[in-house]
């Protein structure tokens, strides 16, 4: 592959794009997906077929375009608008209304703030390309950072880009990521890896699910450029086994880069070689901690161990090892296109760039957002959200799943960084974000996740395995009402022991949930404490 | 270790194996190959027989324990047979506060199952799931590997009946 053939690409897409007047973008990610979307497309087709206008007007599946609550989604391009709930029955809804100024009661408007609040860089792909294929991402100047980098840039000048761009990691520990790439880069070694942290645990969060699904090649690309900067040439992504359909669109998108000579030996003519293989999750939340995902690629079970040594001096087997989030790789590309000062401009002064966010719950716009770091949290879930269906009340937002904590109303007011969220007991975690109403009750909701933690502790450290079971018994005794006073002590205190001496960050976080509802919910815990009998 | 390889041969001569054996080869018999290698096994054979798991450990060369704690470790992987049809109830967050708990009451009722069992006739196993990613579609079920969400504890039953 040459620069070339690269433009090549572009312009014989361009060129079979400019042969149709329109073209109908319909989402064959899995949210819409379980709706029939597939059906949806043959129907299209059909449809176009019976009034001859399948010349004209093409029909291509394309990835996740946000708003999963209204899908399955059709959009017109260029004509920028968008048709919700279309199933076989009704395409022709869509087929026969296809005049700009024509309106029918499935048309979404454009112009509502779900679409135009947003501000994508890693979504920029999503639901505009078909994931399946190679030629259409490299259409919307894929893979064209790779070349650049391999090109003009040497690894430590791309090390510094991505500490200039202020990028920090988008898994949930908002580690600075260029910090993580130069420490890689400087381990001493010759073998290094770079793995892709695919393995999207926390319930209530698909953001990593939507970005595979919907744009593969993209984190190709972000592993390849890691890959070139700290000096690897073999990385795996770890992907969750609940995920066919992203892990058949990455073995796809694998192959095709494979053929096309991104990725392989001898890339673009250079002496950088960098292949990718898959290695899947078998549902165990912890594998989202670093060593335990690595003990999970090594074949054993996946338990965490203490750190340092961290992967990026000895990880996986042994070796350097640099391990990001999808979100975080999927950032890089679009970092080296656009530069470092681009991205950095976007955000707040701590937390820069965009996030992406899987908002659900309670809340009339469900679905996968990205907004720039900073908007707050009334904007996300009032405006881009759209409010509470049903009039209801706002009651909390749950941020950062089992490893974060629900905010109440007073703070709808802060703007959404890394800090402000660990400030209120929270935190910013892979994204997902929970919306709960006046009828949801915060001690079930602590139980919740507290069952949640102790079924996937793993089990190797005490204070984890033990004191999550410990505070999940003495929820269950607030749930029923049959709590004491001093079990809210005893509550207090064990989650104050599980923070401060478990192993991994499974442990150390757990307790939040607990924490921060007792923090800002705290009398429905103490409704549930039994009179003492005297 | 032996100085050359010893081919294990496959408990049965069950075509299914083959799969299995390919797996195995992709990764060149390395010992980290178990996880992948249980997933084709369960992909196969719709679990994890006890004389899988030995097959498993011989021929890549890894103690029956380390095997069989792997396979007990990870939730995806089963040691029970499925039953013939396999309904999943998300129980992800998003999924929780919009009522799966009452879609699993229903099911769990109706057909005297609990999550993770599979009912007297081997017709239904009830499954849970941490979160299955559809929470967009909250509550979300999969049923017989077809994601389905926007559920009622009604229209589930509904679905469940078309198995009987």
């Amino acid at each position: 592959m040459t620069l070339e053939e690269l433009q090549e690409i572009k312009a014989g897409e361009e060129l079979a794009k400019s042969q149709k007047k329109k073209s109908l973008h319909v989402c064959v990610a899995a949210g819409c997906m379980s709706q029939n979307a597939d059906g949806v497309v043959k129907a299209l087709q059909e449809k176009l077929r019976e009034k001859n206008l399948e010349k004209e007007v093409e029909v291509k599946g394309v990835g996740c375009m946000g708003l999963c609550a209204a899908g399955p989604l059709v959009s017109v391009e260029p004509d920028n608008r968008m048709f919700q709930e279309i199933s076989p029955a009704n395409a022709h809804l869509v087929t026969d209304n296809l005049e700009i100024g024509k309106r029918t009661t499935n048309d979404l408007p454009s112009d509502s703030p779900f679409f135009t609040r947003q501000v994508k860089i890693v979504t920029e792909n999503c639901g505009v390309i078909n994931p399946e294929k190679i030629e259409e991402y490299i259409a919307a100047d894929g893979y064209l950072a790779l070349y650049a980098v391999l090109h003009d840039m040497e690894p430590a000048e791309v090390v510094q880009n991505m500490i200039k761009s202020g990028l920090r990691g988008r898994g949930g520990g908002g580690y600075p990521t260029g910090l993580k790439w130069s420490t890689v880069s400087k381990a001493a070694g010759q073998k290094k890896y770079v793995i892709c942290n695919a393995d999207e645990g926390d319930p209530g969060a698909f953001m990593d699910r939507s970005v595979l699904e919907s744009d593969p090649h993209r984190i190709l690309e972000g592993m390849a450029i890691a890959a070139y900067a700290i000096g690897a040439d073999e990385g795996f992504i770890y992907v969750r086994a609940e995920y066919p359909l992203a892990i058949s669109r990455l073995k796809t998108a694998i192959k095709q880069a494979e053929r096309k000579g991104v990725l392989g030996s001898t890339i673009f003519g250079t002496t950088f070689n960098f292949s990718v293989s898959i290695r899947l999750g078998a549902g165990a939340f912890v594998c989202g901690e670093e060593t335990a995902l690595i003990a999970s690629i090594e074949g054993g079970r996946g338990t965490p161990r203490p750190r340092p040594p961290y992967p990026a001096e000895s990880g996986l087997w042994g070796k350097p090892t640099l391990i990001n989030n999808v979100e975080t790789f999927a950032n890089v590309a679009p970092i080296i296109r656009k530069g470092a000062e681009w991205y950095s401009s976007i955000g707040t002064e701590s937390s820069k760039g965009t996030k992406v966010f899987a908002l659900a719950g309670q809340v009339v716009n469900t679905g996968l957002i990205e907004v720039p770091m900073g908007m707050s949290l009334r904007e996300i879930i009032f405006e881009i959200g759209g409010g509470i269906p049903g009039g209801r009340k706002f009651k909390a937002v749950q941020t950062g799943g089992p490893s974060g904590g629900c905010i109440p109303e007073e703070f709808l007011d802060i703007r959404v960084d890394y800090e402000s969220l660990t400030k209120l007991g929270s935190i910013m975690g892979s994204g997902g974000m929970i919306v709960m109403d006046e009828n949801s009750n915060m001690v079930d909701v602590a139980r919740y996740f507290m069952e949640f933690c102790m079924s996937e502790s793993c089990g190797k450290c005490v204070p984890c395995r033990v004191g999550t079971a410990q505070i999940y018994d003495l929820l269950t005794r607030f749930a029923e009402k049959q709590a004491t006073e001093s079990d809210l002590v005893l509550l207090e205190e064990l989650c104050d022991v599980v923070k401060n001496t478990s192993l991994c960050g499974l442990g150390q976080s757990a307790p939040n949930p607990v924490l921060s509802t007792l923090k800002y919910f705290r009398h429905e815990y103490l409704e549930r404490i039994q009179a003492e009998v005297i | 270790m032996p100085a050359y390889p010893v081919k294990i041969q496959p408990p049965s001569d069950d075509k299914r194996w083959g799969l299995v054996m390919a797996t195995m080869k992709r990764h060149g018999y390395q010992s980290n190959a178990v996880i992948e290698t249980l997933h084709t096994v369960q992909e196969s054979f719709g679990f994890l027989e006890d004389d899988s798991l030995r097959f498993v450990s011989k021929a890549l060369n890894v103690p029956l324990s380390k095997v069989y704690g792997v396979a007990t470790f990870y939730h995806f992987f089963t040691l029970k047979p499925q039953g013939k049809h396999t309904c999943v109830v998300c129980m992800g967050t998003a999924c929780y506060v919009k009522g799966a708990g009452e879609i699993m009451e229903a099911i769990s009722q109706k057909y005297h199952v609990h999550p993770g069992e599979t009912t007297e006739n081997g017709n239904l196993s009830l499954v849970t799931a941490r979160c299955i990613g559809a929470c967009g579609l909250a509550p979300a079920g999969v049923f017989d590997g077809e994601v389905s969400g926007k559920l009622t504890p009604a229209d589930t039953l509904t679905k469940l009946a078309k198995w009987e």
